[in-house]
């Protein structure tokens, strides 16, 4: 049986790759990740806006009360030196290096296109095998149109790319008015592959303390249909690896997306519930349901149910919608 | 007047020269030292880290920040002259410290110690042991006042002097400079001579004077010390491989002979320093003797004086004799041993007229101690007929107390004075003693500042930035150029809004001037609030410059200044420029720390260097103060630059004045008497104008005063919206300035009330009908913390943003609220006889009796401290140690602890650090025995006064406020009967009438930080709790040493960054509540206002009315943490729902009843750790500083919290122990 799928250039045994998040904050999940049979795996986002943030809090905090009385004339010890910078992210992923042979996944979140360029460098350099950008951006600004702001994230692809050798994929919203045209916009700016979808943290309100909360929820299985439609449509289109994320849960998830069209399928929330060692129960189920469809190799069946590839494209389309809404007749 | 091109010009070209002296050394080699600008601590820091093995420290003002040094440098691993870092040690007192020393110092290290005022008392017995067996050290003192009638931590020679009877050396250091040099000097010294030295200069004065100097290289220690010496000093060592004894007790029979073996030491000692001093002249090129002269060679009137003061003599002498005056000053630079005939040998033979300033006090004695020592010195000269010439009149007196200033008008008066056929002797000079009429008239006006000296005077409030921006600039200048710096700062005592003035003076002559700026050629005031309330132009000389801070445009700013403001600038022919800082800081994310807006309006107006030039050098500052830090804050700072001089504009001053406001006066009217006449001076900065007659006598004092203190230093209020009002009463229990509080009252009262005046029917229950409430704000008094808003929990329906109390900008509002907040005061307090105190919200019906403290904005420890007033204080006696509760508390002009309108309140005083807890147990006893014998004495009269009334006072249930005021009326009628004239004669009956009110349950409180009950008090406080007496203790746990400025205590809890603890500490919290809980009779509670505040209110409840022994350990949050203050209850929240402090309540009345003592009162570990303690920057910076420490001291943090968590929740479960035979029976 063979999973093995290739994606941002990189050869992977299976298309099992742990998402962006938490769990990869622990060194000692690394080896764990690469016993339970993942792939590869994308490092948690290294963030410009909280290191900036974090520097300027440390500034603030130790010099707000200083000379404020005869006694104290500080309050914290003068003279230490900070890592202020990315230094721990970068660090981190060496040691992720050292400690597993799986490709190794940066991922970043810029504030400023310098930061952007400058700190995937730094990834770079730190020996991460590729580097996903996470474009976090919600658009409220009234003064800013659609157009300003997809110049924004091919603005920040180019950039990346001219700087780096590595391979590049973007994580995107789902927000944008042509997701189609945009992928080709994308491929064009030398983007290597596309991580569709990053979910936004939705806010909640909270009746009792009358505030809005910012909580995270993880992922259900209704979150893959978003994904799993682009990844179908944009399928065969692009050149762009298409990586599937958002509640992939079972290896039914991860062959519907592989059919769809994905090169990888990312897991998150999954993993959090289940444990890491559900990679490897995920693995082990698609293998048992390969064998008995008689299916040899993923390459074989991706994108075999992509918009190109069905006899109805249109259920891909708004026609999906006119017909569930039919069928309720 | 300063020549500002001229001045310009040279600055620059003396920049364009090299920053470093070449000296060629006796070995002819070539040395290049750095020009450093640093203060007398760094200076004594540097060489004594560089010069010893092992450094014992504890922090206290002012010499903290020697033992700050010591500590960042040895966790940073830097290396002493012998290339190894020192061992550096936080003890738990100067006692222990000392300790430590002596230890260390037998064991064969060079070992050193820094301390001042009560701290270098602690170390006397250690320091006899020291000196008696001949142990080489130096320690290095910042003198400081000694607490008498009131405690100081300004400089004066109190402390260094009550040491003399131990044998150690005393050697004083006159400035910066001859801080690093001495303390060299010093270390050579001792080593040879074996006798150990007090190396001391002044407190503040030089401590924290900031000067441009030159610094001693490693080559030049290394050089000044001899191995040999070091060897020899390690080889006297305890060793079990060569081993003596040392410590023996001695008899009648040879004490006396071994005490008289150290004479051939003491009388070696002078010449073996002064060769040290011979040896480091021709190292470094500098030459100091035992004594040095300067003035006249043939001056008949001679000043001896030590320290800083000599700088102003020094300059005095100087101008007299170019006057050709024949005047001179003998500086002592080694007082102990005191070696008379270098002293005689350093005076001029023409001297006849001698005076001996003391800057210390000895009451009683028939003079301070350098009078007598001179007094003898020529005595002895004279009975040997040694003396060269006719023996001279001597006459001392005292100078400079607590920092007082000492100018070089005084100088002159001491000279003029010794002129007369007969001076006056033991004298004062500086002051005004109108009662024993020792002080000498001086011209006040007599100034000698030099015109080629710049001299600048700025105004700021404390953490604006003002004083980092001058210390920076002094730097700039400092190293910039080869101008002589010098920098001194002055700060008013509140801990929140303090007034900072700084005192720069700069140029091209050497500055010996260590005095404050008195006649000034640029004046900044950072904050327009000063303007109305300080008469800063006063020391501008004419044609200087004034700086302002404002928000009002150009056009705009002439009609804001004050009358007496417009006169100055007008009549001294004034340049004046202003900046809006807060505008520049919002634009440029700077906030409102305008430091760096501030400097750089300073050097584009002052012109030291060409604009460009001065840009261009603070940003190379700024690179290198904020390097660490990032670039994003380098980049902001830079904007600051840029965006200031945009906003920098000269101002026109009109040729008359045409404004109507007057500076305003310190108090109202209303205040009284004493706060008129003396408070009110001191508040106007004008303290130093009171004569001695002004002062009480015995450091007693009225309560009550801050209400007169009206500071308005909050630019935003909080609002209340009584349409949105639960009436929770949140806001009040957590304010920390009692300055938003709650009433309720008969509606009836509202007919004479302001217009503006809120209120709304009261919602509660059992109070009675028809009665109104009313939230009402001080908000002259407020700090603006928005501790109040954050706890709100009412929100506005329609806009959640908005609650029932809402920040709002205090100026539009201060007159009506002022009306309003006079009426409030004015409605009755409701009877709190009716008050359910054991709820949270009637319990802040409760009159407060601590009030608009001196605590910092959002301050977590005084909503503590307020609710024990508001529910004893009127029957309150509190022992404060020191620390910050006992400078808010207690520090003047004005304080907080105030009286009812019965006139009853809380007593409070301050003892020591150390000794708090048995101050509180000697309350108790006397409180207890003159209950007792108020019993007695009541017993006997029960004729006279009726069995009813007898029996009722005798066995008075005074558990609540109803019975406590009952038994007060039972007192008074006592009182009533006893004050019948036929009992005018009888002794009991004034016996009686003198402690009858001790009939009336008092409540004893003992409060202090954990500087005090985990550390330096530890011993006696558990002591105290061991004594089984009925003590209320109050643990204000800020987990560091806060007054000092966060030091690391044994509260201090692991993983969190503290002075002393740079690296994290490494160790766990001390468990104090469980150590307490084993004695078994102590009522011990921790609680945390921010988390559960009904829990809080009844732990001080059970805790005053358990008959015995109580600790509540309360967690208080802290500037130190390193948090947003305002929101600061959360993190206390936070703290709890982490499990890392846990609520519980352990009360032994409970197992009495046969039930489990031990409540645990908070719900399990809701939370990781490091999700409340990476709220905080102690904590975070860790992250930032030292990642796998961190890392590794977190993981450990957090299996403390589980440790304890589930040691609690066992005892928790515990079911109480069977009394014993309770089975057989």
């Amino acid at each position: 049986m063979n999973l093995e799928t290739n994606y941002l250039g990189l050869k992977l045994k299976n298309p099992i790759v742990p998402s962006a998040g938490p769990l990869s904050q622990e060194i000692s999940n690394f080896k764990k990740f690469e016993d339970a049979g993942a792939a590869a795996v994308v490092m948690y986002s290294l963030f410009e806006e909280q290191i900036e943030h974090e520097a300027l809090e440390l500034d603030y905090q130790t010099s707000v009360t200083a000379d404020s009385n005869p006694e104290a004339t500080s309050y914290f010890p003068e003279d230490l030196e900070f890592k202020l910078g990315p230094e721990q992210y970068l660090e981190h992923i060496r040691k992720a290096k050292e400690a597993v042979d799986i490709p190794i996944i940066g991922s970043l979140n810029g504030k400023s296109l310098g930061g952007w360029t400058d700190y995937a460098k730094k990834i770079e350099q730190a020996g991460a095998d590729a580097l996903e950008l996470n474009i976090y951006r919600l658009a409220t600004n009234q003064d800013q149109s659609g157009f300003d702001i997809e110049k924004d994230y091919l603005d920040i692809v180019k950039q990346v790319k001219s700087s780096v050798s590595i391979p590049i994929a973007v994580k995107l919203g789902p927000y944008f008015s042509s997701m189609a045209w945009m992928a080709k916009q994308f491929e064009e700016a030398g983007a290597d592959g596309l991580v569709l979808f990053n979910r936004f943290y939705q806010p909640d309100i909270n009746l009792e303390s009358l505030e809005v909360t910012p909580d995270v929820l993880l992922s259900t299985p209704m979150d893959m249909r978003l994904p799993l439609r682009w990844i179908g449509i944009l399928y065969g289109k692009v050149k762009l690896d298409l990586a599937a994320t958002s509640g992939i849960d079972t290896d039914q998830d991860v062959l519907k997306m592989i059919m769809a069209g994905a090169k990888v399928t990312q897991m998150l929330s999954s993993l959090l519930r289940n444990g890491i060692e559900h990679i490897t129960d995920v693995l082990t189920k698609m293998i048992y349901w390969m064998e008995v469809n008689e299916y040899e190799s993923l390459d074989q069946m991706r994108g075999s149910i992509s918009h190109q590839n069905v006899a109805d494209p249109s259920v891909f389309e708004r026609a999906n919608y006119m017909k569930v809404l039919n069928s309720y007749k | 007047m300063l020549k500002t091109g001229l001045f310009a010009w040279y600055a620059f070209r003396e920049y364009k020269r090299t920053k470093l002296t070449f000296i060629i050394t006796s070995n002819g080699k070539k040395m290049e030292r750095k020009k450093v600008t640093i203060d007398g601590n760094e200076a004594a820091a540097y060489v004594a880290f560089n010069t010893n093995e092992v450094i014992a420290i504890y922090p206290i003002t002012p010499s903290s920040n020697m033992g700050e040094w010591c500590d960042a440098w040895s966790a940073k691993g830097m290396k002493n002259v012998w290339d190894i870092v020192p061992s550096v040690s936080e003890l738990q007192s100067e006692g222990g410290a000392s300790g430590s020393v002596h230890g260390a110092l037998q064991a064969g290290a060079l070992t050193t110690t820094f301390t001042a005022s009560q701290g270098l008392l602690l170390m006397i017995p250690n320091m006899f042991k020291i000196a008696g067996e001949l142990t080489s050290t130096v320690f290095h003192v910042s003198a400081r006042s000694i607490a008498a009638q009131a405690l100081s931590i300004f400089g004066d020679h109190s402390d260094v002097m009550a040491t003399r009877g131990t044998g150690f050396g005393l050697i004083a250091s006159n400035s910066v400079q001859e801080v690093m040099d001495t303390a060299l000097i010093a270390q050579a010294a001792t080593l040879e001579s074996r006798i150990p030295f007090v190396h001391f200069f002044d407190g503040f004065r030089t401590s924290h004077e900031v000067m441009k100097i030159e610094q001693l290289t490693k080559e030049d220690m290394m050089a000044m010390l001899d191995q040999k010496l070091i060897i020899e000093h390690r080889n006297r060592a305890l060793s079990p491989d060569h081993p003596v004894m040392r410590g023996t007790a001695q008899n009648p029979d040879v004490y006396f002979q071994g005490r008289e073996t150290v004479n051939k030491y003491y009388e070696a000692c002078p010449d073996i320093v002064q060769k040290a001093m011979d040896k480091f002249a021709k190292i470094v090129g500098r030459q100091y003797h035992l004594f040095d002269y300067v003035g006249a060679p043939d001056a008949e009137r001679v000043i001896v004086m030590m320290t800083s003061g000599c700088g102003a003599a020094e300059e005095t002498v100087k101008y007299l004799t170019e006057k050709e005056e024949k005047v001179g000053l003998l500086k002592v630079r080694l007082y102990r041993p005191f070696s008379i005939d270098h002293f005689i040998n350093a005076l001029p033979e023409t001297t006849k007229v001698i005076s001996v300033l003391d800057r210390t006090k000895e009451p009683g004695s028939s003079g301070e101690p350098l009078y007598l020592d001179i007094v003898n010195a020529i005595s002895e000269k004279h009975i040997n007929g040694e003396l060269k010439f006719a023996y001279p009149k001597i006459v001392g007196g005292r100078y400079g107390l607590s920092s007082k200033e000492f100018t070089p008008a005084m100088v002159k008066g001491v000279f003029d004075d010794a002129k007369k056929d007969k001076p006056k002797n033991h004298f004062t000079v500086g002051i005004k003693d109108d009662v024993t009429n020792t002080s000498l008239d001086f011209n006040t006006e007599f100034s000698i500042e030099s015109d080629e000296t710049f001299r600048g005077k700025f105004y700021g409030l404390g953490a604006d930035g003002t004083v980092g921006a001058n210390k920076n600039s002094i730097k700039i200048i400092g190293e910039g150029t080869d101008y002589f710096a010098q920098g001194y700062f002055v700060y008013d005592s509140k801990k929140s809004g303090s007034t900072t003035i700084s005192h720069l003076r700069f140029g091209p002559k050497e500055i010996n001037s260590t005095y404050l700026v008195h006649t000034a050629n640029f004046i900044a005031c950072h904050q327009t609030v000063f303007l109305e309330k300080m008469d800063m132009l006063s020391d501008a000389v004419e044609g200087a410059t004034f700086l302002l801070n404002t928000k009002a445009s150009k056009d705009e700013v002439w009609d804001i200044l004050p009358e007496k403001v417009q006169n100055d600038l007008i009549n001294k022919k004034m340049k004046f420029f202003i900046i809006d800082a807060y505008k520049v800081g919002n634009e440029t994310g700077m906030g409102a720390r305008i430091n760096t807006i501030m400097q750089t309006c300073f050097f584009a107006i002052s012109n030291i260097f060409p604009k460009e030039k001065a840009i261009s050098m603070i940003k190379d500052s700024i690179k290198k103060t904020y390097g660490a830090k990032g670039d994003k804050i380098v980049q902001m700072n830079f904007d600051a630059v840029d965006q200031t001089i945009a906003n920098l504009f000269e101002v026109e001053v009109p040729e008359k004045a045409t404004s109507k406001i007057q500076l305003q006066p310190a108090v109202s009217d209303n205040a009284p008497e004493f706060v008129q006449k003396v408070t009110a001076c001191m508040i106007a900065g004008k303290g130093d104008d009171l004569p001695v007659s002004k002062m009480p006598d015995d450091g007693t004092y009225p309560v009550g005063t801050a209400q007169w203190e009206k500071r308005n230093i909050a630019l935003e209020v909080p609002v209340w919206d009584e349409n949105i009002c639960i009436q929770c009463n949140k806001c009040v229990v957590v304010c920390p300035h009692a300055t938003i509080r709650a009433k309720v009252y008969d509606e009836k009262l509202l007919e004479n009330a302001p217009a503006t005046f809120k209120h709304m029917p009261f919602k509660g229950k059992g109070y009675g009908e028809g009665l109104a409430y009313t939230i009402q704000v001080a908000v002259e008094d407020c700090t603006g913390c928005t501790l109040c808003v954050d706890v709100c929990p009412a929100k506005n329906k329609s806009n959640t943003s908005l609650k029932s109390i809402n920040m709002e900008e205090q100026l539009p509002l201060r007159e009506t609220e002022r009306a309003n907040w006079d009426f409030f005061l004015n409605l009755p307090e409701y009877d709190r006889t009716k008050i359910n105190t054991g709820q949270v919200k009637d319990s802040q019906f409760l009159e407060p009796l601590f009030e608009f403290s001196g605590a910092c904005s959002g301050c977590g420890e005084t909503p503590y401290v307020k609710l024990a007033s508001q529910l004893f204080g009127d029957r309150m006696v509190v022992a404060n140690a020191t620390g910050c509760s006992s400078i808010y508390g207690g520090n003047l002009p004005t304080t907080p602890w105030t009286k009812n309108k019965e006139g009853r309140g809380p007593a409070w005083s301050n003892s020591l650090f150390e000794d708090n807890a048995e101050f509180g147990l000697g309350f108790r006893l006397a409180i207890d025995k003159h209950e007792m014998q108020a019993q007695e004495l009541v017993k006997k009269f029960a004729s006279d006064l009726g069995d009813t009334l007898v029996n009722e006072i005798l066995n008075a249930d005074q558990q609540d406020e109803a019975g406590i005021y009952e038994q007060r009326q039972r007192v008074d009628e006592l009182k009533k009967k006893l004050s019948d004239s036929k009992f005018e004669k009888n002794d009991n009956v004034k016996d009686l009438l003198s402690i009858a009110d001790y009939l009336v349950k008092k409540s004893v409180w003992i409060m202090g930080g954990d500087g005090w009950a985990y550390d330096i008090g530890y011993g006696g406080l558990d002591h105290v709790l061991a004594s089984g007496k009925n003590v209320n203790v109050l643990v204000l746990d800020t987990e560091v040493y806060s007054n000092t400025g966060g030091q690391m205590s044994k509260a201090t809890p692991r993983g969190a960054v503290a002075k002393f603890a740079a690296g994290g500490k490494p160790l766990g919290k001390k468990d104090l509540g469980l150590m307490a809980m084993t004695y078994g009779n102590v009522y011990v509670a921790k609680v945390a206002m921010g988390s559960n505040d009904a829990q809080t209110v009844k732990a001080f409840l059970e805790a005053e009315a358990y008959d015995g022994p109580s600790l509540i350990i309360a967690y208080s949050h802290c500037i130190a943490h390193g948090i947003n203050m305002g929101t600061a209850m959360r993190n206390q929240k936070a703290a709890v729902d982490s499990g890392y402090w846990p609520l519980f309540r352990f009360n032994p009345d409970v197992a009495k009843e046969g039930k489990n003592p031990f409540k645990l009162e908070s719900k399990g570990l809701k939370i990781p750790l490091k999700d409340y303690a990476y709220l905080e920057t102690r904590y975070k910076m860790l992250t930032k500083s030292d990642p796998q420490t961190a890392e590794k001291l977190m993981k450990e943090a957090q299996q403390d919290v589980y440790d304890r968590w589930s040691t609690y929740e066992n005892m928790a479960a515990e079911k109480p122990a069977e009394k014993k035979g309770s089975k057989q029976s």
